[in-house]
């Protein structure tokens, strides 16, 4: 069956790629061998950064190689690596408020809410808003906007204060899951379960089983619904 | 003791700059010495407001190796009393800002003091910030 | 009177001034007014850019306007356009930018073009000041709502840089202001008129990584105070707030004869006046510690209203 071929430029370069592929599906149809930017290919490890525009479009996006869709001329370039140090620090020795962030990422107080970050997100993070969230010192509510990031990068690269948004938004999540997130009273109780051993004979009973009746015993598994 | 001094191109294109961003009519100025006695940081400054306007005038660069644009803290003490409704609040912006534009910044954020990191208010950090790093 | 009006709180009313944002939330509830924060709003960057070309520094007060403007349609307040500050700093920098892309269409059309994510700000909007406000409703008003009136006691109004300048957007005379000593007046307090440093910046942002600036300037504010006979210093801005009050640390430490001057947010006396308790007025928050002054005044901290 004929494959229809769309053109786009990898680099500057034209090549004609089958229409439907994926960025990084095209690449590798156009003989690039990958060995950076490219990783799970699902859309979940951030690593295949790319920026693209499209035919006759002035804007700048940014997207995962392995989601995005190729159109007909567009032009692409990858973004394997954004340097960036990250902050070093203890984080027991922390406190969830905003002169934590002042002492280990004070450019943070460089934004200028411009919105480029928000923009370029390829996960459609309200990356300003969550900066703004800790510029406010409100660590609950960066941590869970920024909560599906990928550390792809693209909001560092393009803002004009040079905050590296990805990393503050690590520290956040942090600060939260150690000090401000809701503690789970039944996690607490089945951490304490195992600990004493009442899952260990369960455990050593599956462990004997062969494939077959681990298999049935999977599926048959009772599942609450509530 | 007289001072000698080679106007060149560099200092009209220097001038030029600081008129653009600035916006202000800095030719007008007539060395009253208001904004001077107005400021209160003056006593910190190397060079005081009503001579930075003059070597402004002068489009003499050396104005920027000065301290003086630096300590300006923004008050607009000066352009609320200049006789001649100059701002001269602009002229420091714009020569701190062909520093800070050019990525020269005047504070270094990452060596900053800790333990004053753990203390500033944001409004601090923003405001520093703003008119120090480009 | 009742008010429903969108207010900016600004970041360090978040954090570092909470007693600040508190004690004036409270404060204005007992005289009527409901201010109603800005949803999504953003830091509006603390000081002004006067660069003639910097639109891009311009673009975070024109944010928070199209929230006002979004409040309206929203049903969040009716028909309310003006923006209420506590902060000066957020107040001048919010005015300032307001006023020109008001002045500059054209400005104002590039930097709705470049939010397009954003509904365009239409220009609707008015930033205020809190003293504005009261000034407007009449200061009669916050006499009326007084308990506890604040008698023989000194206050300093210190207006700093950015409640007067530069006019137009000053909300009094830059040379001989009233209107904090006015409110100080309907306190039951005695303002300190007149005093030279009353208007002198405090430093600002030098407190980052010039500290001894504002060291030197915090000192004469507070011995000029002092001269006229203040027993303390009232103030609207975070940044003045932390210059005048923790820096006074710096000064104490290499002298022992300074007497420290409790540094109190207008709405701290304000509060206290209107008889609210310590969860309102936030003094455990300041850094000179203002209790013993109350207590040698014989005036009342809490347990009224």
């Amino acid at each position: 069956m004929e494959r229809k071929m769309i053109g786009v430029y990898i680099l500057g370069e034209y090549f004609k790629v089958p229409e439907g592929s994926t960025i990084l599906t095209a690449l590798e149809y156009a003989g690039f061998q990958l060995k950076r930017g490219v990783g799970c290919r699902e859309g979940f490890c951030g690593a295949c950064a790319t920026l693209y525009r499209e035919k006759g479009e002035y804007k700048l996006r940014g997207g995962l190689a392995c989601q995005t869709v190729v159109t007909e001329g567009m032009t692409i370039a990858r973004i394997p690596f954004v340097p960036a140090e990250r902050a070093n620090y203890d984080i027991n020795k922390l406190k969830p408020d905003v002169n934590t962030f002042a002492e280990l990422y004070p450019s943070v107080f460089r934004c200028v809410s411009c919105n480029t970050c928000t923009k370029i997100c390829p996960q459609e993070i309200n990356v300003m808003d969550y900066i703004q969230d800790v510029i406010r010192g409100d660590i609950a509510s960066a941590a869970i906007t920024s909560f599906d990031c990928i550390r792809c990068g693209l909001c560092a690269l393009r803002c004009p204060a040079e905050i590296v948004q990805f990393n503050i938004a690590i520290l956040a999540q942090r600060l939260y899951g150690k000090y401000l997130a809701p503690r789970s009273p039944e996690l607490e109780e089945r951490i304490k379960e195992i600990e004493e051993g009442k899952f260990d004979a369960e455990i050593k009973r599956l462990k004997g089983l062969c494939r077959e009746e681990l298999v049935r015993e999977y599926y048959a598994r009772e599942i609450e619904i509530s | 003791m007289a001072r000698k001094i080679v106007l060149t191109r560099h200092n009209v294109e220097f001038r030029r700059e600081v008129e653009k961003i600035s916006g202000e009519p800095i030719g007008m100025c007539d060395q009253c010495g208001v904004c001077s006695g107005s400021c209160p940081f003056t006593e910190e400054m190397e060079l005081t407001p009503s001579n930075v306007m003059r070597k402004a005038q002068l489009g003499l660069v050396e104005v920027m190796e000065a301290n003086t644009i630096w300590i300006c803290a923004s008050c607009y003490n000066c352009m609320a009393r200049c006789p001649r409704g100059l701002d001269l609040s602009k002229v420091m912006e714009a020569l701190r800002q062909i520093s800070l534009r050019r990525a020269i910044d005047s504070i270094d954020i990452d060596n900053l003091d800790e333990d004053e990191l753990r203390e500033l208010p944001p409004i601090a950090l923003v405001g520093a910030f703003r008119k120090l790093t480009g | 009177m009742n008010l429903k009006i969108p207010y900016f709180p600004g970041c360090t009313l978040k954090s570092h001034a909470r007693n600040f944002e508190i004690s004036a939330l409270k404060s204005a509830e007992k005289l009527g007014i409901e201010m109603v924060e800005l949803p999504r709003w953003n830091c509006c960057g603390a000081v002004s850019s006067v660069a003639s070309d910097d639109l891009m520094k311009h673009l975070a007060p024109v944010r928070n306007f199209i929230r006002v403007e979004e409040m309206n349609e929203r049903g969040l307040v009716e028909d309310e356009y003006r923006l209420l500050t506590l902060c000066s700093m957020c107040f001048n920098t919010l005015k300032r930018t307001n006023l020109r892309v008001k002045s500059n269409p054209e400005e104002l059309k590039s930097i709705n073009e470049f939010m397009y994510k954003e509904k365009d700000y239409e220009g609707k909007v008015d930033v205020i000041h809190f003293f504005e406000l009261l000034r407007e409703m009449g200061f009669d008003m916050v006499r009326d709502a007084v308990v506890n009136p604040l008698k023989g006691l000194r206050l300093a109004p210190y207006y700093g840089c950015l409640l007067l300048r530069p006019k137009g957007v000053g909300i009094d005379d830059p040379e001989s202001p009233t209107i904090m000593e006015e409110f100080i007046s309907s306190l039951g307090a005695a303002p300190v008129s007149d005093w030279e440093a009353r208007s002198r910046c405090c430093g600002s942002y030098h407190t980052v990584s010039n500290k001894r600036v504002v060291v030197n300037s915090i000192r004469g504010i507070i011995e000029n105070a002092r001269k006229h006979g203040a027993d303390a210093i009232i103030t609207s801005c975070p940044l003045c707030a932390f210059n005048l009050d923790r820096r006074q640390e710096e000064i104490v430490k290499g002298n022992n004869d300074f007497k420290p001057m409790p540094i109190l947010y207008f709405t701290q006396v304000m509060a206290i006046a209107f008889g609210f308790d310590e969860r309102v007025t936030g003094l455990e928050e300041n850094y000179i510690d203002p209790k013993p002054l109350f207590t040698k005044k014989k005036l009342v901290v809490g347990g009224g209203s």
